[in-house]
């Protein structure tokens, strides 16, 4: 089995520690795992914002490049998401796609479906709060999410409750946006600041020490409102708990 | 203004901000206790969707069948192809009786035709009857909730609004002494009023009747005393048969406010001893809709709200904000359809969270419908220049992987030795309410190939 790594183009540059995480608990598995070091964006952004055309020209970027692999794994809710439900507008019956898109998932998503290790020799004795980002969440199906009346489940914290000493609090609104929601955190600065805090704050407020997910960008902008706010607590990508790194 | 602006007053006070995102929280989570109360939740939503999606690809058909069948029960039946002629067709019919004073129930569609001030205008005294729409007429204001038109407010600025229109005591907002004041200044209306209005919930093409539903009783006070009843209906709101009816009102009010049913499910079908019953169906841009494969599922709605409650921006910005008749998720793709360069900042008061899509009881693609909406918009050439050429250049960086990795490097060099007021000067938006994350030595890419290195 041979699996591609995408690591989101502003992982790569910001969050290095994350994303050697990531490789980390693939390779920890004895798993082949290759970065191709020409990927940069999967065009989330520019997808997100309208920009079809140039959406269009990195979706096949995207296909060219991890189109041979047998899974493409990324440690990245939204950008799995795209691929999954928004290329089809770009690359529908174009060769190599629906292999792409059927076998591409997310880390967490991808330990749970189809690696399903029994344990994972991490321990992380902290009280963590989960932050279901809206994309691994609603679009690819991480979790029940609270509007659907239909079984509970989370595949993150089936994943994470593998990791030694790990607490979980209750949190007041377990699925709401945190706001970042791409180019709508500069769009609509306001609202997107306020949003930021009000999740922080309920997280603080169930007494959570680390705000863990499995969307960097979420918590990157969390991190942003605690450090401005000077708030108790930290966020810490899903990876970094998972590999083991402490 | 476009929503951000709007947007960012509303949360300027902070205090009423979170007032108004916990009252609709709290409706949020009635609705969830009862939609998770009935086993067979998910299964009524799907049912609905199918019924809508039949009904829509045979509505004219439907359409037909309800004006034959309402005819043979003595309604008669108008056609308005846009809201001129629905109001045209409103003031001919109070004129043709002489009717001088009308009372009404909760119409959007009425909002929507902007009803009310072309009476106005036309010497007829107009009063809406449901509590919340009174008091947001009263105030000059427009409903800012499709079910809650006067959420925005609270109880001490209904006081005030009743202070000064129904001469209430002064400083009193006990909500019981509002209510009972406003039921002493209501029930006059109704007894003098020479005509009713009402909306429509739902038109059933197998008997010619109309389904009202609400938690006042105001409609059918309204159309039992008044000898003239005018209903106002969009061309989407027909379902087949009367069988049908109980799906959808075992959604609509379980996701608009958690009860099991409206206090009042009121059955027009036919006029009342010696009256007129008028039933006005209006498209007024709806069949363009239907024509549109990305957006006419947004005629399925049947206006519960939830979408709005769930919405954590409609929470946090407030009904008004969106500058459309219809606010929240559902507004934000309706008010496009209308008028893409009047409402071209909606599509963008979403994060894509996707709650709306999940919470709605006909499953409408709510999320995606404003994702789609938003290339409409680029396509239009309606998105700010300034971001548009942000991200026609990083689109063309990513396409080149070795300037990218010189960028970023840089970046990394400088970005942490800037000084504090360069970094974050007005030109970083990101950083008026939030810190810029810190910028590591090394980038992945890097690091990965030392790694590599180390390997072999
Ligand atoms: S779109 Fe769905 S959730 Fe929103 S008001 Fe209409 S029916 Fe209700």
């Amino acid at each position: 089995m041979k699996i591609g790594l995408f690591i989101p183009c502003y992982m790569n540059e910001l969050y290095p520690e994350a994303s050697m995480a990531t490789l980390k608990i693939l390779e920890n598995l004895g798993l082949d795992v290759e970065y191709p070091t020409e990927q940069t964006c999967c065009g989330q952004p520019m997808a997100n914002t309208g920009c079809a055309h140039e959406a269009d020209e990195l979706a096949r970027r995207f296909l060219k490049i991890f189109k041979d692999y047998d899974y493409v794994v990324a440690p990245s809710g939204s950008c799995v998401a795209m691929v999954r439900n928004n290329y089809a507008q770009f690359l529908d019956g174009e060769e190599g796609f629906e292999h792409l898109k059927t076998h591409t998932y997310e880390i967490v998503e991808f330990l749970h479906d189809v690696i399903k290790p029994k344990s994972m020799n991490a321990k992380f004795p902290y009280k963590v709060g989960i932050h279901n980002s809206c994309h691994g969440h609603r679009e690819i199906g991480m979790a029940s999410m609270s509007e659907r009346n239909l079984p509970e489940f989370s595949k993150v914290k089936s994943m994470l409750s593998l990791v030694e000493g790990i607490e979980f609090v209750t949190l007041k609104r377990k699925d709401e946006c945190c706001g970042f929601g791409g180019t709508f955190c500069v769009s609509e600065d306001a609202m997107s600041a306020a949003m930021g805090l009000d999740r922080v704050n309920d997280h603080v407020n169930a007494g959570a020490q680390i705000v863990t997910g499995v969307d960097m960008s979420c918590l990157m902008h969390m991190q942003g409102v605690i450090d401005r706010e000077k708030l108790p607590i930290k966020t810490m990508h899903i990876a970094e708990i998972l590999a083991g790194d402490l | 203004m476009g929503h951000p602006e709007a947007a960012e007053k509303f949360i300027a006070n902070d205090e009423r901000m979170h007032w108004h995102d916990k009252a609709l929280w709290f409706v949020r989570e009635k609705r969830d206790l009862a939609a998770h109360g009935i086993p067979e939740w998910e299964e009524l939503r799907r049912v609905a969707k199918q019924i809508k999606t039949h009904v829509m690809s045979k509505l004219d058909v439907y359409l037909e069948e309800f004006e034959e069948n309402a005819k043979e029960k003595g309604i008669h039946v108008h056609w308005a192809k846009d809201a001129k002629e629905h109001n045209e067709i409103v003031l001919k019919l109070l004129l043709n009786r002489g009717a001088k004073k009308l009372v009404k129930s909760k119409s959007m569609l009425t909002e929507e035709c902007h009803l009310n001030p072309y009476l106005e205008e036309n010497g007829i005294d107009v009063v809406d009857t449901d509590l919340g729409e009174r008091i947001v007429q009263l105030r000059e204001e427009a409903p800012s909730h499709i079910v809650l038109p006067a959420i925005h407010l609270k109880k001490e600025d209904v006081g005030t609004t009743f202070e000064h229109f129904l001469k209430t005591e002064k400083g009193n907002s006990d909500p019981t002494y509002l209510t009972r004041s406003a039921r002493v200044h209501l029930r006059k209306k109704f007894l003098n009023a020479d005509a009713s209005l009402t909306g429509v919930n739902f038109g059933i093409a197998e008997t010619g009747g109309i389904v009202v539903c609400t938690n006042e009783g105001n409609a059918d006070l309204g159309a039992s005393l008044a000898k003239l009843h005018i209903a106002s209906m969009g061309i989407e709101k027909i379902i087949p048969k009367i069988k049908d009816l109980a799906v959808f009102t075992r959604l609509l009010s379980r996701s608009a406010t958690g009860q099991p049913i409206t206090s009042y499910t009121s059955h027009f079908h036919a006029p009342v001893e010696g009256g007129e019953m008028h039933i006005i169906i209006v498209d007024n841009g709806r069949s363009k809709i239907l024509g549109s494969q990305d957006f006419k599922q947004s005629l399925n709605c049947i206006r519960c709200g939830a979408c709005l409650n769930t919405c954590p921006i409609y929470r946090r910005s407030g009904g008004h904000s969106y500058g459309y008749t219809i606010p929240g998720p559902i507004g934000s793709t309706l008010g496009p359809s209308k008028d893409l360069s009047a409402n071209k900042t909606l599509p963008f008061a979403c994060t894509l969270c996707a709650s709306c899509s999940n919470v709605c009881p006909i499953k409408i693609d709510l999320h995606h419908q404003l994702y789609k909406y938003r290339q409409h918009v680029v396509n239009a050439g309606l998105l700010a220049t300034k971001k548009h050429t942000i991200l026609k250049v990083a689109a063309w960086v990513m396409k080149h992987p070795s300037l990218l990795d010189f960028g970023g490097k840089i970046a990394r060099k400088i970005v942490p030795i800037m000084p504090r007021s360069i970094l974050y000067s007005s030109a970083n938006i990101w950083g008026k309410k939030r810190e810029l994350p810190k910028f590591p030595k090394n980038s992945f890419k890097e690091l990965y190939k030392q790694h590599k290195e180390g390997k072999k």
